[in-house]
């Protein structure tokens, strides 16, 4: 495999590219495992008046896993791609092997012997796989080369990936194969994975640590970004940890406990979420029967016969792999879509499948979007004004006056910010900041406030907890399973499988499009989800035609 | 080597207040540049220009008569912008507006009533609408670029009051000349103050500014206006059209822009010519963009805009340069107004060596 990666290398040799060819062992390493492979000193970034990375230390020796931990808006990203050269540093220096370089772009950084798979992929979908890798390579080696080198380097490393399928008819798991694989292509020393199970099912993940497996025993180094703490400790042999841009601590994560590690990317402790007072499901509050809604652009997602039946006092979890049909439930749910089966959803027993989105809210339901800038709230206005957003349909008698006028009244908006901002725990500097100024667990938090607020019958929430910081997550967490214990029904769209059993009572799963049964947290195990992520729709290893024919 | 224009961390108060003055100062400068460069005694010019036509009670009436179009287009033009509506056809509504106005008073120039003068508001209001549905319908059911079809529409509509003037509306005893009838009495807008010559065309735009002020200011429907002009999406959210925003934008802005025409031709010129405007419905565009898409503003904007036409007439004469140094001084404020407001935002950066792009990840 190497002799052939080594040809492709010198057919692409007129780019200027150094032959750089690693052997199975990686003996250039192991004279060198004195020196840091890579090593940042003081390493800043500064974006106006914010030390997104303030004086990075950071070393990884050759042939380890290191683990690069951290909250998000931790630094993290800002780091790494100043590292891959798509950043320029503010300050500080860059050690490769002992020397300093410069990254300029890259195409310096792949040069230099780094390769980097980013979290959202750069891929074409209306392009083959080995159409996508060609065009990372820009050299001019044939496309069929390229066919076969991808097919050997992915069986070699056990990513299955046929050069010859769309882009677009591949999960998202395949996806990330595919920027691996063109990762590999380029024979990187170094490998940056910025956190790569954060799409991927349990089983796609133990795959992927198999590799990385491999390619550290080849002698290659993997930095590896993530903020799951399990898996950290499972395939990493050092991690260095980052809070608001500082490096917090340096440690063996064998030898912390998940509580240590959590505490040095907190800094403090995180408060516990309990599902405890939970009682016995109500009346039914939604019910959706053989819901189904065509794909409304071509890469959307076809929702196909989805059933699910939720009572006054419990929390539904839909947990599943991003871009399965997700966003498409929560349109069709909160009636931003609607279908044209009146019947197939019916909201305490009223069919409202062709309602629109106030309809519902006047019914009594509250609806949190994935997206905050620009869905969920609009970022350029203040706080007062997106909670008129959501709310001046449903509390018309206090926010507007006039008649048909429709004052907006300043003064109960004004109060309404104030109690939802201090009920939540809102950190603002002023007294009704834009939203867009808010962190992203900020402006959460308002944002579920801002429904909660009105203790509402049934509450539809999308990724509530993504991108948001731990100690603001727990407390949104909390927040949905007491409003569940005060009687409403909960639905909760999350690809966190960690918050799906910390707060759920029942667990469906959505793959492509179609949706599981509910089946109570207390007899779902995290395989079983895995299982039914992966379109296994009974959850037990045997798939359904369609699956298998997607697959 | 690249230029590159940053996000500034935070937008300075007092420079957002200052951009519009900045830009006017801006452009006097180029204007002096201008006049040095044309062999005219520059400080002569620009008094010519700016400052002599407000010296005289009559020339002040001018301003408020050639400001009234500018405004009642801008304001309704403010809510088309805030609301992501590029409504580039103003003139086009404006001359609709204006025949729809004059099919009383021309074709059916016998009926003379007090009811003439409401109606031809009502006809021109529609007309204008009407025009501007066009590229709303286009927009809302075809995903067609408005700032197109609007812009398009404005040609067909010079041309068909070009035709319509020269043909079926073509005054009987005009020995010929492409005019139509001289409006009746019952036709024409009263004065506001029977001294001077400004007609009721600038208290409609008065009106206007106020009412769409406070519309924008304090009610919902403003609210949603803002909301659907910022994010479609977190319009669709609070449960607002977009669709239906675009109808709503164009057809009050077409309104508006009709009624500025029906009030020109019917206080000012009262009659149709082949050529009613000098450019209204895209000089209105620089207008709103310098009143900050702010009805008040606009009031501010519209008398400096309509002060930049009568300065052209005024240099003309008095030394004698071309008027088209009015259309020049006018593109000149627009660019200076939109390069103000642009760097109030963002720095701009010379960028060597590596890239800053963080769009990858």
């Amino acid at each position: 495999m190497k002799l052939v990666s080594c040809a492709l290398r010198k057919n692409a040799s007129k780019l200027g590219e150094s032959e750089r060819c690693l052997s199975p062992g990686g003996d250039v390493e192991n004279q060198q495992s004195e020196i840091p492979l890579l090593e940042t000193r003081g390493l800043t970034k500064i974006f106006g008046s914010l030390r997104a990375c303030d004086a990075i230390d950071l070393a990884i020796a050759p042939g380890e896993v290191h683990a690069l931990l951290g909250e998000n808006g931790a630094g993290k990203s800002t780091l790494v791609k100043m590292l891959f050269g798509v950043l320029d540093p503010s300050g500080g220096e860059i050690l490769w092997k002992g020397k300093p370089v410069k990254i300029g772009s890259p195409g310096e950084a792949r040069a230099t012997g780094i390769g980097m798979v980013f979290q959202h992929f750069s891929l074409f979908e209306a392009l083959t796989v080995a159409e996508n890798i060609a065009l990372a390579l820009d050299g001019k080696v044939p496309i069929e080369k390229i066919s076969d080198e991808a097919r050997r380097l992915s069986l070699d490393y056990g990513l299955p990936l046929d050069p010859s399928a769309h882009v677009a008819d591949l999960s998202v798991g395949e996806r990330q194969r595919i920027e691996i694989v063109r990762a590999l292509l380029q024979n990187p020393e170094l490998i940056i994975l910025d956190e790569p199970t954060s799409v991927l099912t349990p089983q796609e993940a133990d795959k992927l640590f198999e590799t990385l497996a491999k390619l550290k025993a080849e002698g290659r180094s993997v930095l590896y970004i993530s903020h799951r703490l399990e898996e950290v400790q499972r395939i990493c042999d050092r991690a260095t940890v980052l809070r608001h841009g500082k490096v917090t601590g340096a440690c063996d994560p064998r030898q912390e406990t998940p509580s240590s590690l959590a505490r040095m990317m907190v800094g403090g402790e995180v408060a516990t979420v309990s599902g405890a007072g939970l009682g016995e499901p109500g009346e039914v509050l939604v019910e959706v029967q053989k819901l189904s809604a065509p794909a409304r652009s071509p890469f959307a997602v076809t929702l196909k016969d989805v059933d699910l039946t939720v009572r006054a006092g419990e929390v539904i979890a839909i947990a599943g792999v991003a871009g399965n049909g997700q966003s498409e439930l929560f349109d069709v749910l909160s009636g931003e879509v609607t279908v044209s089966d009146a019947d197939s959803i019916r909201i305490a027993g009223v069919a409202a499948g062709r309602l629109g989105i106030t309809a519902r809210r006047l019914m009594g339901c509250s609806f949190v979007p994935e997206e905050r800038h620009g869905h969920a709230a609009v970022p350029n206005m203040n706080l007062s004004s997106n909670l008129v957003l959501s709310r001046y349909a449903s509390d018309r008698k206090t926010f507007l006056s006039g008649g048909w006028l429709g004052l907006i009244n300043a003064g109960p908006v004004a109060t309404a910010t104030k109690r939802i901002s201090s009920a939540m725990d809102v950190r603002k500097s002023l007294v009704d900041p834009m939203a867009g100024s808010l962190s992203g667990g900020n402006l959460q938090k308002f944002i579920v406030g801002r429904e909660l607020d009105r203790q509402p019958r049934v509450l539809v929430v999308n990724q509530p907890t993504w991108g948001v910081d731990a100690g603001a997550a727990s407390r949104i967490r909390q927040a949905l399973i007491d409003l569940a214990k005060s009687g409403s029904a909960v639905i909760v769209i999350s690809q966190d499988l960690d918050e799906v059993f910390e707060i759920a009572s029942r667990v469906a799963v959505l793959n492509e499009g179609r949706l599981s049964r509910p089946e109570p947290v207390a007899t779902m195990t995290r395989e079983r989800i895995g299982l039914l992520m992966g379109g296994f729709h009974d959850g037990a290893g045997h798939p359904q035609p369609e699956a298998l024919h997607a697959h | 080597m690249r230029i590159e224009l940053q996000k500034r961390d935070g937008v300075s108060t007092l420079f957002a207040v200052l951009s519009p003055f900045v830009a006017l100062g801006l452009t006097l400068i180029a204007g002096v540049i201008l006049f040095v460069a044309l062999g005219k005694d520059p400080v002569a010019a620009l008094y010519s220009f700016f400052i002599e036509p407000l010296t005289e009670i009559w020339s002040l009436h001018e301003l408020a008569i050639k400001a009234a179009p500018l405004i009642l287009i801008a304001v309704g033009l403010s809510v088309c912008f805030r609301s992501n509506n590029w409504n580039i056809g103003a003139e086009g509504q404006f001359i609709i507006g204006a025949m729809a106005g004059s099919i009383l008073p021309v074709v059916f120039h016998g009926w003379q009533s007090p009811l003439v003068l409401p109606l031809m508001i009502v006809f021109a209001m529609i007309g204008g609408a009407a025009y501007a549905a066009i590229p709303a319908f286009l927009k809302a059911r075809l995903n067609t670029n408005e700032i197109l079809t609007s812009l398009m529409l404005v040609y067909v509509a010079q041309l068909f009051l070009d035709w319509t003037v020269r043909g079926p509306w073509r005054n009987p005893e005009g020995f010929n000349f492409p005019e139509t009838r001289n409006f009746h009495d019952y036709a024409v807008l009263p004065r506001i103050i029977e001294t001077g010559k400004t007609h009721w065309g600038f208290g409609f735009a008065l009106i206007a500014a106020i009412v769409l002020w406070f519309v924008m200011r304090r009610t919902l429907k403003g609210f949603e206006i803002t909301v659907l002009g910022q994010s479609a999406r977190a319009g669709r959210f609070a449960g607002f059209s977009d669709k239906k925003m675009v109808y709503f934008a164009f057809l009050l802005s077409g309104a508006l822009a009709g009624l500025a025409g029906m009030a020109e031709v019917s206080g000012s010129i009262e009659q149709l010519r082949p050529v009613i405007s000098p450019g209204y419905g895209f000089t209105a565009i620089i207008v709103a963009f310098l009143g900050r898409l702010n009805p008040l503003g606009i009031v501010a904007a519209g008398l400096v805009l309509a002060l930049t036409y009568l300065g052209g007439e005024a240099a003309q004469i008095s030394i004698g340069i071309t008027d088209k140094v009015t259309r020049l001084f006018q593109g000149l404020l627009l660019f200076f107004v939109l390069g103000c407001d642009t760097l109030i935002h963002y720095r701009i950066r010379l960028v060597f060596g590596a890239a800053q792009k963080g769009s990858a990840a």
